[in-house]
C-alpha cells in the first residue's frame, strides 16, 4: 500500500487549473522530488495535501484514510507535516522553544496553562536532540529571529520533523540559501528519510539537488503530471527535457 | 409620523413610505461618504484610521462655526451654502498634515502601531474639538430651515434633506468617475493592487498615499459638513460615526467603494425602518446585520479577503 | 518588533522584595495613598489580562471596558437584587459574569485579526454601554449603582467613619493578595506550553497552525482569560470606588487600558503592571490640572508609539542591558 495517494485532485483559481485531475502517490520511505516550471502547480499540490487549500474535486488518501476535508491539525496528527517556501519560524521564541512547541503540540500538551514549559524535561531534551541532529544546538537559547537564513531554513524543517510525521513536505528547502549551505540541508533531509523511515516530498528548482538526492522525480506542468520516474528515467525523458530543462542537466 | 409600531398587516400610506425611504437615503448618503473614505484609504494604503470619524466631526464643527460666524444673526443668503465645503476642506487639510507626520513613519512597522497611533489621534481630536468649540452642540440649523419643506402627499418633508441626498449621489458619481475615468484613478488603483509594482513603474507612492488619505478625509469632512445643518455638531459624534462606518464596511467589504455604497444603502434602510417599527432595537439590528455578514462572508459582500 | 531581552529567572526573585515592600507600605504612608496604590494594583491586574492578548497573542482589543464593567456591575447587581455584601460572592459573580461575556464576545471576535478584531471589540463594548445607558431602571443610568463596603472572608464591614481605614488596611491587603496570586498565575500562564503556543500564533499564525496549534480555539481561550482578569479588576474596583456608572463600559475606559499597557510596555511581563500603577498616579494628579485629560493621553500615546514603543519597562530593560554591556 502506498503512503499517500491523490485521485483526480483538482483546484481552480478563477479559470486556471492550478492542479488538474492529478493522480499523485508517495511510497513508504522514499525521497520524492516535485519539479516543474513556475506556476506548474507544485506548491498548490503541496498546499492541497497539507491542508492549506481545499480542493474543488478529487480525493486525498493517506494510509488508506480519506483526509480530503480533514482540518489541518488532524492531518498533522495523522502524520503529514510541512515546511514553507518563505521561511517562517517563531522569531521571538528561542530556537529551542520553537522545536519544543512542536513537540508540545504533538503530545497534546499545549492545553496546559498552569505548568511551566521549561519544567517539562522530556520535551526539552527531545527538542535539544532534534536541534543537535540539525546542527542548531549551539543556538538553542537564542531567539529564532537572530539566526542566519540557512539556520532558519533548518529550523523550519526541524519544526516539521519534530512532529514525527510519516510524510514530510518541504517547499524549496534549499532556496534562498548559499550553495555551501545546501549540502548540509539535503544531507540532513536524506538522513531523516533513511533513518526515520519517513517519506519526504521536496519541491525544488535546483536540478543538482534534485538529481543527486531523490529516489523518484515527479514532473508537473500546467497543473498536470508530465512524468514520473527515477532520476535516470526522467533524464532520458525527451518530453521533460525539452519542456522544462532546456539542455540536459549537469551530472 | 407613524401611528402604531410595526405589526404585520399594518399598511403604510405611500407618502409615509416615501418619507421613510428618503430618510434612509439621507442616512445612506452621509454614511457612504464616511465609509467610502475609510474604505478608499484602506484600499490604497492598507491602513484603518481610527480617527476617521473625528474627521467627520471636524467637518461638521468647522462648517457650523463658519456658518455661525458669517451669519451673525442675519438671514442666510445663498452665499452661505457655499460655506458647506469649508468642513470638507478643513478635514482634507488636516489629513494632509497628519499622513506624513503620524502615519508615514509607521508603514514599515507592525500594524498594531498604526492602530495605536490613530487611536491616540482619536483621543486628541475628541478633546481638541471640545477645547476649540466647547462642550455644547454647535448648530447651523438656519441653513436647514431656510430651505423650507416640500409636501409629499399628505406628509411634509424638509427640502434640505433632498440637498444632502443629491450631494451624496453626486459624490458617488464623481468618485466613480475619478477612480475609473481619470489618470489619477488609474494610479490609485495600481498602487492599491500592487504598491511595489507601481513604485517600480515610477509612481511616487508617498505622494499617492498622501493624496488618497487627503481624499478620504475630504469625504469624511464633507459628510459632516452637509449633515450639520440637519443635526448639529455634538461631542462624541465622531466615534458613533466610526462604529457605523465600520458596520457599513463589514457589510460591503473593506476597500471596496461599491461595497461602501451598497452597505450604506442597506444600513440606511434597515436603520430607518428599524427605528420606525422598533425604536429600541435599532442599534442591535445593525450589529446583528453586521454579525450575520461577518459569519457568512467575512470579507464582506465585495471585499477582498 | 525588536525582542526585548528576557529577564533572567533570577530577576524574578526581585519580585519578592517588591512584594515585601507592598506588604509593609501601609505602615509607612497615609491611608489615602494606600488606597491610591490599591487602585493601581487593580489597574495592573486589568493590564496583565489585557496584555495576554496584546503582547503575547498579538491581538489589540479596544473593548476591554466591557469585561471590567461586567465585573463591576455584577457586584452592583448582587448588592441590589440579592442584598449580599460578601466580597467572596462578589468575586465569584464578577468572574462568572465577565467570563460569560468574554466567552461570547471572544467567540465573535477571534475569527478576525487586527483591524476587524479591534473595531469589533470596540463596537461590542459600545453595545454593552448603550444597554447600561438605556435600561437605566436596572443599571441606575448615569447615576449608577452604589456598592457598600463588603465583608471580607466573612468578617463584616466596619462603621462609616472607619471606612477609609478599612479600605487602606484590610481591603488593601485583600487586593494585594489577589494581585500577587493573579500576577503569579499570569506569569505561569505566559511561560506555559499554552503561552508558547500563543506567542507562536502572534509570531506567525500560519506556521503555528501547521505545527498543530488550533489557532482560533487558542485565541478564544486567551480572550476568555484576558476578559476574566479584566472582570476581576472590575470586581475589586467597585467596593473601593463605592459606585459603578456606565462610564467604565464606555470605549474611553477601554482606551485607558490600552494606554497604560502601552505606557508600561506591552512586550514585557512587568510592563503592564508598571503601566497600571504609574497611570493611576498620573491620572489622579493630572486630572485635577486639566479638563483635557484625554488629549494628554492621546499625545503621550502618539509619542510612545513614535519614540518609545517599548514603554517604560521595555526602555528601562534596554538601558539596563546597555549599562551591563558597558561595564
Amino acid at each position: 500500500m502506498v503512503l499517500l495517494e491523490t485521485k483526480s485532485l483538482t483546484k481552480y483559481f478563477g479559470d486556471t487549473h492550478a492542479v488538474d485531475r492529478v493522480h499523485f502517490s508517495v511510497a513508504h520511505g522514499e525521497l520524492l522530488a516535485l519539479i516543474g516550471s513556475n506556476g506548474a502547480g507544485k506548491t498548490s499540490l503541496v498546499n492541497l495535501i497539507s491542508g492549506l487549500l481545499r480542493p474543488d474535486s478529487g480525493t486525498i488518501l493517506f494510509q488508506g484514510a480519506d483526509v480530503t476535508t480533514m482540518p489541518v491539525h488532524d492531518r498533522i496528527r495523522a502524520g503529514i507535516a510541512r515546511s514553507f517556501q518563505l521561511v517562517t519560524v517563531f522569531d521571538q521564541l528561542d530556537t529551542l522553544d520553537n522545536v519544543a512547541l512542536a513537540i508540545f503540540c504533538r503530545e497534546g500538551k499545549t492545553r496546559r496553562l498552569l505548568s511551566l514549559a521549561s519544567s517539562d524535561h522530556a520535551v526539552r531534551n527531545e527538542a535539544f536532540e532534534i536541534l543537535r541532529e540539525f546542527g542548531l544546538e549551539a543556538k538553542a537559547s537564542q531567539p529564532a529571529g537572530g539566526l542566519s537564513q540557512g539556520e532558519r531554513k533548518l529550523l523550519d524543517i526541524a519544526l516539521a520533523y519534530a512532529l514525527r510525521p510519516k510524510l514530510l513536505f518541504l517547499d524549496e528547502p534549499t532556496s534562498g540559501v548559499s550553495t555551501r549551505e545546501k549540502a548540509p540541508i539535503m544531507n540532513i533531509v536524506t538522513s531523516i528519510v533513511r533513518s526515520g523511515k519517513i517519506s519526504a516530498v521536496i519541491v525544488e528548482h535546483d536540478m543538482d539537488v534534485v538529481f543527486r538526492y531523490s529516489d523518484r522525480i515527479v514532473v508537473m506542468h500546467e497543473g498536470a503530471i508530465l512524468a514520473d520516474g527515477t532520476p535516470d528515467e526522467i533524464r532520458r525523458n525527451e518530453q521533460v527535457t525539452t519542456t522544462l530543462l532546456g539542455t540536459s542537466p549537469s551530472q | 409620523m407613524l401611528d402604531s409600531p410595526g405589526v404585520l398587516g399594518h399598511v403604510a400610506p405611500v407618502d409615509v413610505l416615501l418619507v421613510h425611504l428618503l430618510n434612509a437615503l439621507l442616512y445612506a448618503s452621509v454614511l457612504f461618504l464616511i465609509a467610502g473614505g475609510l474604505s478608499l484609504i484602506y484600499g490604497v494604503m492598507r491602513i484603518v484610521n481610527l480617527a476617521h470619524g473625528n474627521l467627520y466631526a471636524v467637518g461638521a464643527y468647522s462648517t457650523a462655526w463658519a456658518v455661525g460666524r458669517m451669519l451673525g444673526g442675519g438671514q442666510p443668503s445663498l452665499m452661505l451654502y457655499l460655506l458647506l465645503p469649508v468642513g470638507a476642506v478643513t478635514a482634507a487639510a488636516l489629513g494632509a498634515i497628519l499622513e506624513p507626520t503620524l502615519l508615514r513613519p509607521l508603514y514599515k512597522r507592525a500594524e498594531e502601531y498604526q492602530l495605536l497611533i490613530t487611536f491616540g489621534l482619536l483621543l486628541i481630536l475628541e478633546d481638541l474639538l471640545r477645547f476649540i468649540w466647547g462642550p455644547y452642540p454647535l448648530s447651523a440649523s438656519s441653513l436647514f430651515e431656510a430651505l423650507g419643506s416640500l409636501s409629499i402627499g399628505e406628509s411634509v418633508y424638509p427640502a434640505y434633506n433632498l440637498v444632502v441626498i443629491v450631494v451624496g449621489g453626486i459624490a458617488a458619481v464623481a468618485l466613480w468617475a475619478l477612480i475609473y475615468k481619470t489618470k489619477f484613478g488609474v494610479i490609485l488603483r495600481a498602487t492599491s493592487q500592487n504598491m511595489r509594482m507601481a513604485s517600480a513603474l515610477g509612481v511616487n507612492v508617498n505622494r499617492v498615499y498622501m493624496e488618497a488619505f487627503t481624499l478620504g478625509c475630504f469625504m469624511a469632512g464633507l459628510a459632516g459638513a452637509i449633515i450639520v445643518p440637519q443635526q448639529g455638531a455634538v461631542l462624541g459624534m465622531g466615534v458613533d460615526a466610526l462604529i457605523l462606518a465600520f458596520v457599513v464596511v463589514v457589510i460591503g467589504g473593506l476597500g471596496s467603494l461599491e461595497g461602501a455604497l451598497l452597505g450604506a444603502l442597506m444600513v440606511g434602510i434597515v436603520r430607518e425602518f428599524g427605528i420606525a417599527f422598533f425604536p429600541e432595537v435599532e442599534l442591535a439590528v445593525l450589529y446583528f446585520m453586521a454579525a450575520v455578514v461577518l459569519l457568512i462572508r467575512p470579507a464582506g459582500l465585495f471585499g477582498h479577503a | 518588533m525588536n525582542p526585548i531581552p528576557a529577564l533572567p529567572k533570577r530577576a524574578l526573585l526581585s519580585a519578592i522584595p517588591i512584594a515585601v515592600i507592598l506588604f509593609f507600605l501601609p505602615l509607612l504612608i497615609a491611608p489615602y495613598q494606600v488606597t491610591l496604590l490599591a487602585y493601581g494594583l487593580i489597574f495592573a491586574i486589568a493590564a496583565l489580562g489585557f496584555n495576554l492578548l496584546l503582547g503575547y497573542t498579538g491581538l489589540l482589543s479596544f473593548g476591554h471596558s466591557a469585561y471590567f464593567g461586567m465585573g463591576a456591575y455584577a457586584v452592583a447587581f448582587i448588592v441590589k437584587y440579592f442584598n449580599i455584601t460578601s466580597m467572596e460572592v462578589f468575586l465569584l459573580g464578577g468572574i462568572l459574569a465577565s467570563g460569560a461575556i468574554a466567552a461570547l464576545f471572544g467567540f465573535l471576535c477571534v475569527r478576525y485579526t487586527r483591524i476587524y478584531f479591534g473595531i469589533l471589540t470596540l463596537a461590542l463594548s459600545q453595545v454593552l454601554w448603550s444597554l447600561a445607558f438605556k435600561f437605566y431602571w436596572v443599571t441606575g443610568g448615569t447615576d449608577g449603582l452604589r456598592v457598600p463596603t463588603p465583608s471580607l472572608l466573612g468578617v463584616a464591614n466596619p462603621e462609616r467613619e472607619e471606612k477609609m481605614i478599612f479600605l487602606a488596611h484590610r481591603y488593601y491587603y485583600y487586593v494585594l493578595v489577589i494581585f500577587l496570586v493573579a500576577a503569579s498565575a499570569m506569569w505561569v500562564i505566559v511561560h506555559s506550553p499554552f503561552g508558547k503556543a500563543l506567542q507562536a500564533i502572534r509570531d506567525n499564525e500560519t506556521r503555528a497552525e501547521f505545527v498543530g496549534v488550533q489557532v482560533w480555539r487558542y485565541r478564544w481561550i486567551a480572550f476568555l482569560v484576558s476578559g476574566i482578569y479584566a472582570g476581576l479588576a472590575g470586581t475589586l474596583w467597585v467596593p473601593l470606588n463605592g459606585l459603578t456608572t456606565p462610564d467604565i463600559l464606555h470605549w474611553t475606559f477601554s482606551g485607558k487600558i490600552v494606554f497604560f499597557t502601552v505606557l508600561g510596555g506591552f512586550q514585557t511581563f512587568m510592563g503592564p503592571i508598571i503601566g497600571g500603577v504609574v497611570y493611576n498616579y498620573l491620572e489622579t494628579y493630572a486630572v485635577g490640572h486639566t479638563v483635557y485629560w484625554q488629549m494628554v493621553l492621546g499625545v503621550v500615546l502618539v509619542l510612545l508609539v513614535l519614540v518609545l514603543p517599548a514603554g517604560i519597562a521595555g526602555t528601562a530593560g534596554r538601558l539596563l542591558l546597555r549599562l551591563r554591556r558597558a561595564t
